[in-house]
Formats: structure tokens, sequence, C-alpha cells
């Protein structure tokens, strides 16, 4: 087990020096853009004297190194400036959002990912068969539409149509867990759709290539029952495949939902679109951390060296 | 003791077809075959004469792109597995027909412990209760003098060695006590030491039980030690059956009498040249990987124009030396000389005659070819880049060296390698080495994964190619039969360490190292009493008897 921890522990410090790569990038990215920040609030009111006081005001005439490390420390204790629109906080205007995103993106994972295995498998042990065909199908055809298409059609058959679940999703804290999920339920479901396919395609897929292994052969040969064969004999064996599909989907579901960032980006709100990047990367890098540390445990060879 | 000799498997005008090209195509041609209870059949044949088709067909099985066709009847035990339902064979499988495959490495199920995989077929069918069965698998693995037998079968697959794999695979095939036992080539992947100890374990477990068994596997030697009867077998036909002594001592047709010819090649010992300098020469090399020591102070020397066969059980660092000669691996101490002068011990700091002098060939032809290169490129390649041709000076040098390996230029000129036999595969191996215009060649287990005849082939080419271009070779084989027909020195290695060394001809004259003694004697011999006389010699008690004795106790 000793090794495992260390392994972890050094994934971890890589995932912290590449998260630290990924803010200089993004810092800098933002500073070469053309004009500077000053310019994009005035607009077409600049003059060189509020251009200069704007300037010293944001602390924009001092060296831009200096200036990333003053961002970088305020960051880590959670404090990303004010949005040069809203004048408010960075921080309290995300995390609100993206506490939304987090709990939107956990409904939709925690249906997502038992469906999708457990259709993986099924159409692994039916490959080739009707069933595997129409699930193929269906998941390929929601993962091929726009997210906002397969929206408007959900609302139109479960919401307009039946009435079942409610077409407007605004949430607040009072609610009960149970008013939320059911308020959110269509957006979830829309996300589930979109993510489904790709792992389900995974799953199958990986199991499917374990099938002409000789342990599979010989668990054939010893009369071991195919559904048995498929989920004691190849799942075991296909999991790190799955996880990193898995892992990868998980961080779409977070960074793919939010649509602020574009808005932040046009009107040149810096401080959001810097708070937005490094949280997403953080996103990819914590759970491509979690999808490595998963495909380790899951390999035995690993878990229960010589 | 009287046990049941009635017959349990009786096929009869058995037809398999594969499909390929999009059209099914006849691969065993109608093959009878009669087994009684407790009797050993061994089905020899050269790889695509049908011999697991066949095993496997025994227990109602097809692999994948195949089938049985009309016509066919197996029948096991007064039952028909050509029309059974698909769940029946399915318990058939389970609890009277085991298999024991090739490679238990890759047969053992890396994800569960040994165990479990033991007990599954038990449990499944109800014939054991999981502990009941656990206990029993002990007491297999104990009979199969497997170490600490209580504890062993809770380790993973990757945590035991290839030979103690292989028996704990016996043991599990008889977890249900089957009728009948499907060995396919069970120790074609281990060293002869090894594969003596599996030998007898099987041998002595199916005695024991009454169990029958079909053998089946390209060695003769193993099959005379093994089988009552022998079936000799090409593309898919019979060729003819008798008992093994019979068929030893007395084979019909044209056909098992080439195999048995095989081991008749050898050419005579050549001397070493009396003056000049060796063209290799090993200088007391220790190497590692990573922190763990693999090589301890290995000399040897390679004269131009000879044969040095580098021998040992895997594990024993003759790859590991070949990786340090061509600089694949530097050595942390000693050095490897070249005609007196000194190599640079990694390739990268080798000038480019230096690289062009030494050349490899593989075990894996398959593997190391480049499916999606043609002939001509893969020959080619070496060529212009040592010797910086172009054009149709290229292309008449390919055709020179097509025409070495015996291989038609007009034909294979530009092929791709899956199109070719795996003879032919490791021919282009050859080819690919000489295409530097090499004076030394380090051939790695080069016939081990080809049967007999085509091996035999590939050791005559390169002995004529000896002659005709005077290379000098390192020949790495654990194969000492290889050794004996062609090598002038044989260096025999153990641990990372050279333990004896010396002209082959006093080689295999007594006295020996006790190590070289141990190899020697390993190699199974075509006398059917062979394995018996060996055990009998090395003290070994008869597994089965005390085995025996240990049942009447209960």
């Amino acid at each position: 087990m000793g090794d495992i921890l260390s392994i972890i522990a050094k994934r971890l410090g890589l995932g912290l020096i590449t998260l630290l790569v990924i803010s200089i990038i993004i810092f800098f990215a933002v500073e070469l853009l053309p004009g500077d920040i000053a310019q994009a609030v005035l607009g077409q009111g600049a003059t060189e004297d509020n251009l200069a006081a704007l300037r010293a005001e944001l602390g924009l005439d001092r060296a831009a190194p200096v200036r990333y490390f003053e961002w970088l420390g305020n960051a880590v204790t959670g404090d990303f400036g004010n949005s040069l629109v809203s004048k408010t906080s960075v921080t309290e205007a995300i995390s609100a959002r993206f506490g939304n995103t987090l709990f939107l993106a956990t409904y939709a994972a925690v249906i997502a990912v038992p469906v999708a295995i457990l259709l993986g498998v099924l159409v692994a042990l039916f490959r080739n068969s009707v069933f595997d065909r129409v699930a193929n199908v269906v998941t390929l055809t929601s993962i091929s539409s726009p997210e906002f298409f397969l929206g408007y059609i959900l609302i139109l058959f479960l919401a307009v149509k039946t009435g079942m679940f409610p077409a407007i999703a605004k949430i607040d804290d009072d609610m009960t867990l149970f008013d939320k999920l059911n308020r959110t339920f269509l957006p979830a479901l829309t996300m589930v759709l979109v993510v489904v396919a790709h792992m389900m395609r995974m799953t199958r897929a990986s199991i499917i290539n374990l099938l002409s292994s000789p342990y599979v052969e010989m668990a054939r040969l010893k009369g071991v029952p195919a559904w048995k064969v498929i989920v004691k004999h190849t799942l075991p064996n296909a999991w790190a495949p799955v996880i990193n599909v898995v892992a990868l989907n998980l961080a779409y579901l977070i960074t793919g939902v939010v649509l602020v960032e574009v808005v932040a980006v046009t009107k040149r709100d810096f401080p959001v679109v810097q708070a937005c990047c490094l949280i997403f990367a953080a996103t990819f890098i914590l759970l491509n951390l979690a999808a490595d540390v998963g495909s380790i445990l899951t390999n035995p060879r690993l878990r229960h060296p010589k | 003791m009287s046990q049941d000799k009635s017959v349990l498997l009786k096929i009869k005008n058995l037809r398999i077809e594969g499909y390929s090209d999009e059209k099914w195509i006849e691969i065993v041609h109608g093959v009878d075959l009669t087994l009684h209870r407790g009797e050993v059949m061994g089905l020899i044949g050269e790889s695509g004469a049908g011999k697991s088709t066949i095993g496997l067909a025994a227990m109602g099985f097809t692999r994948d792109g195949c089938r049985i066709s009309e016509g066919s009847s197996i029948e096991f035990d007064g039952m028909e597995l050509t029309t059974t339902p698909a769940s029946d064979l399915q318990s058939l499988r389970g609890a009277r027909i085991a298999y024991v495959a090739q490679s238990a490495a890759a047969s053992f199920n890396p994800a569960h412990k040994l165990i479990d995989q033991h007990t599954e077929a038990p449990v499944q069918y109800r014939i054991k209760k999981r502990l009941e069965s656990q206990e029993d698998a002990m007491e297999l693995y104990e009979r199969l003098r497997l170490p600490n037998p209580r504890e062993i079968g809770f380790r993973y697959p990757h945590q035991v060695s290839g030979g103690q794999l292989q028996r704990a695979m016996t043991a599990m095939a008889m977890a249900c006590r089957p009728d009948l036992i499907i060995f396919d080539e069970p120790t074609t992947a281990l060293d002869v030491t090894t594969q003596i100890e599996v030998l007898s374990a099987i041998r002595d477990i199916v005695d024991q039980f009454n169990t029958a068994a079909i053998y089946i596997t390209h060695d003769l030697a193993v099959v005379a030690q093994m089988a009552d009867v022998i079936k000799v077998l090409l593309k898919g036909d019979e060729v003819e059956e008798a008992d093994t002594r019979t068929m030893l001592e007395n084979p019909k047709d044209d056909y098992t009498k080439s195999l048995w010819a095989v081991r008749d090649f050898k050419r005579d010992q050549k001397p070493r040249p009396t003056e000049g300098l060796p063209l290799i020469s090993v200088k007391n090399v220790d190497a590692s990987y990573g922190d763990t020591p693999v090589l301890h102070d290995v000399s040897f020397d390679i004269f131009e124009g000879m044969t040095v066969a580098v021998v040992g059980e895997s594990g024993s660092g003759k790859s590991t030396t070949a990786r340090c000669i061509t600089g694949l691996l530097p050595p942390t101490s000693g050095e490897v000389l070249f005609k007196g002068q000194p190599l640079p011990p990694d390739y990268r700091n080798r000038t480019k005659d230096q690289l062009r002098q030494a050349q490899m060939i593989y075990q894996m032809a398959d593997t190391a070819l480049n499916p999606k290169v043609k002939i001509c490129d893969i020959i080619g390649r070496p060529a212009q880049f040592y010797s910086g041709l172009h054009g149709p000076e290229l292309k008449s040098r390919v055709d020179e060296l097509l025409d070495l390996i015996e291989l038609d230029p007009s034909q294979y000129y530009n092929r791709y390698p899956p199109e070719l036999s795996g003879g032919q595969k490791q021919r282009i191996g050859i080819a690919r080495s000489l295409a530097a215009d090499p004076t030394f060649i380090i051939c790695d287990e080069v016939t081990s994964a080809l049967d007999q005849l085509v091996a035999e082939g590939i050791l005559r080419l390169l002995d004529k190619l000896q002659n005709e271009l005077n290379l000098s070779y390192m020949f790495i084989t654990h194969d000492l039969a290889t050794v004996r027909s062609i090598a002038d020195e044989v260096v025999v290695m153990q641990y990372g360490k050279v333990v004896e060394q010396g002209p082959k001809d006093e080689m295999f004259k007594p006295p020996h190292h006790e190590y070289t003694d141990l190899l020697l004697s390993s190699v199974p011999e075509m006398d059917p009493d062979w394995l018996t006389t060996l055990l009998e010699e090395r003290g070994v008690d008869d597994i089965g008897e005390a085995a025996r004795a240990s049942k009447q106790e209960d």
C-alpha cells in the first residue's frame, strides 16, 4: 500500500505544478489581449488622463510579474478581486453559480455514470443483437444533438405536453432537496443524455476488447455462464479506460454547462475570466488525478506488488 | 488396482470450418478419434495441423469464426455434443471436461486470486462448497509440489512464477475431478528444468485419478513421455495413429518419419582460429536494471566465423548480455571489445560502422516486423541506411538478400508480413539483419516460436549463411537440442553469471558443472521411459504413489 500512497502523493504534487503553470498561462494570456483593461472599461470615453488614473487605481501601472504574484496570492486565499463590470466580488458571484453548476453536474453524474456502465455491460453481453444496435442508435443520436435542442425536446414532451416536470429550473436555498431535484430534473436529464453515450461505448469497447483474451476463453471452458464472464472476468480488467472517460465526462459536466464565461470575455471582465479559467483547470486536473488513482487502484499488479 | 477402461470419447468424421475472406473453409477434414477412460492420447503436428481445434471440439467448443460441420459426431460418455444445448455443454465443461492452456500466465485472470479461480467451477455447479473446494485446492497444490501449498492459492497470478502457474492450472483442471482433460501445449512456454516438474506432476495426477487426457504438443520427446497413444496430424488430416512405442520405433508414414528425423541435423564443430583477436570479447561485464543487478562479471569471447550458444533458464541474463553487447543497456562496469577495440558502452555513441557490425534477429518474428510495411522496405531500409544504396542498386541488393534467404524476390518483394508464414517471417528477420552487411549477429531464441520442421530449416539457413558470409553468431537459446546441432562453443549462464563455458563437444561430455548437468539431463529424449528413469535417478519419490498411500489411510 505504501507504494500506492507515494504514487498518489507524486501525482498530487505534479497536479499542483500543472495548476501553477496553467495559472501563469491564464494570467499572461489575458495580458496579451490587445489593449488593456482600462481601455476596455472606459471605451469611447477614454482620454489620456482618465486612462492613467484608472490604471493607477487598478494597479495596472506596475510590472506584470508583480501583479501576477499578487493575483495568485489572493486567489489561493479565495479572493479573485472585483468584477470590472459589476464592481462586486468575483468570488461571491462565481461561488453561487459554481455551486449551482456543481449541484446540477452531480445530479446528472449520479444518474449517468451507473446507467452508462450498466448499459455498457448489457450491450457487451448482448453484443450485435437488436438491443445493442438500438442502444447505440439512441445514445449516439442524443450525443449528436446540441444540448439546447435536446433541452427543448424534453421540455416539449415532459413539461408542456405531459406536465410531469417543471420547465423552469430556478432553484433557491429555501427549497427542500426533493423540490430542487424535481425542478432541475429536465436540465439534469439533458446532461445525462449528452454524456451517457461516450461512457457506455467505452465500457462496451473495453469489455469486448478483452473477450478474445486467453483468460476469458479459459473462463468459458470452465463452464462459467456468459453474464459472469462479463461481470467477473472482464469488467474488473476493463476499468482503467472506463474511469478515464468517466472523469472526462464529469469534467465536461462541470465546465461545459456554464455560459457565463462567454459573456465575461466579450465584456473584457478579466478577473471573472481568470477566476473561471483557474477553477475549470483545477477541476480538470483534480478529476484526471482521480481517474489516474482509480486506474491504479483497479490494477491488481499495482495493488498487490510481488 | 483394476480401473475402468471403457470408451469415454468417440469422435467420428469430425469436420470443422473456419470463416475467412467471406467464405467457410474446411480446416479439419474428417478426423476420427477414440479415447478410453484413463488413457492419454498425444496429438502432434505442426501449427495449422488442427490440433487445438480438435482438442477444443472434444469439449463441444469452437473458437469464434469456426463451426463444426454437419455430419460430424462427438460422443462423450454417450452424449452427442454436436446436438447438446449450449447450457448443458456449459455445465459439462465446468464439471466433466477440463482444459489446460498453453500459457497459464495469460489464462489466469489477473484480477482474481488463484484459489478463487480454482473454486469457481466447483461452486458454480454445486460439486463442492467454497471452503471444501479451497481445502481440495490446497491438497492438489501439495500433490503438484507447489511451494507453500496452503498459502500460494491466495496470491494473484502475477505474484507466482510461470512453472508454478502451469501447475496451479493443472490443479484447477482437476477441481471437479473431470473425466477428461485437454492439455494444449502446457509446457511449450517453460524452461526445460521447469518442464520436467510440470510433466511429472501432470503424469502423476492423471494416473492417480484415472483421468483420460488429450495431450496436444509439437514436441515429440514430450509426447513420448506423456501419451499411451499418439496420433499424428497434418493440415487437418490424420496421418497415422499407433501406441507410443510402436510409433516411435516404427513410424509408417513418410511425414512421421520426417518429423522423427528433425533432430538429426548436426554440423561439425569448428575449432577456434589459432591466431588473431576475438571478434567480440565480453570482459567482466556487470549490468543492472535500475538498482537490481542482473549480470555479474560476465566474460566470454566470440571468434570470427563461429557460433557461440548462450544457454540458461529464463532470467539467467542471456538477453541482458545481448543488450550490453549491442549497447542498448550500458554495463555498469566491464567492457565489450570489437576486434580488440573497446566499443562505446552506449549505442548512441557508436559510429555507424560499429553499429553495422552487430545485428539482431528476434524471437517473435510476428512482433519484430512492422505489419504495415512491405517486405522490400523492411529489408531495404537498413541497406539504405548503412550502405547508402538507392534506386536500382537498392532493388538489386534487396533481391540478392531475398535470394540468400531462399525466398523468390519476384513473389515476395511487394508483400506484407501478415501474408507470410511464421518461418518465412523469421527469414525476413534474417534478411533484415543481413542487409546491414554485419560480421556478427545475435540470434535471440530465433527458433523457439517455430515448429520443429520449420525451425530446422531456419537453422540450416543460418548455417549456410555463416559459411557463405563468414558470419559469427551469438545464439541465445534455452533449447539444448538446437545447441547440439549448430553451436561451436557453449556458454552456460545462471543467475546472471557464467557458470561454465567451452567447446560444444566437451560441454556435452561429463563431467559437467552441476547446473549444466541439470540443464542437459532435463532435455526430453524420445525414449518413452526417459522421464521415469530420470525421476528415479534424481531420487524424486513417485508423487502418485505417495498420494495413493495417503488416500488409503483416509
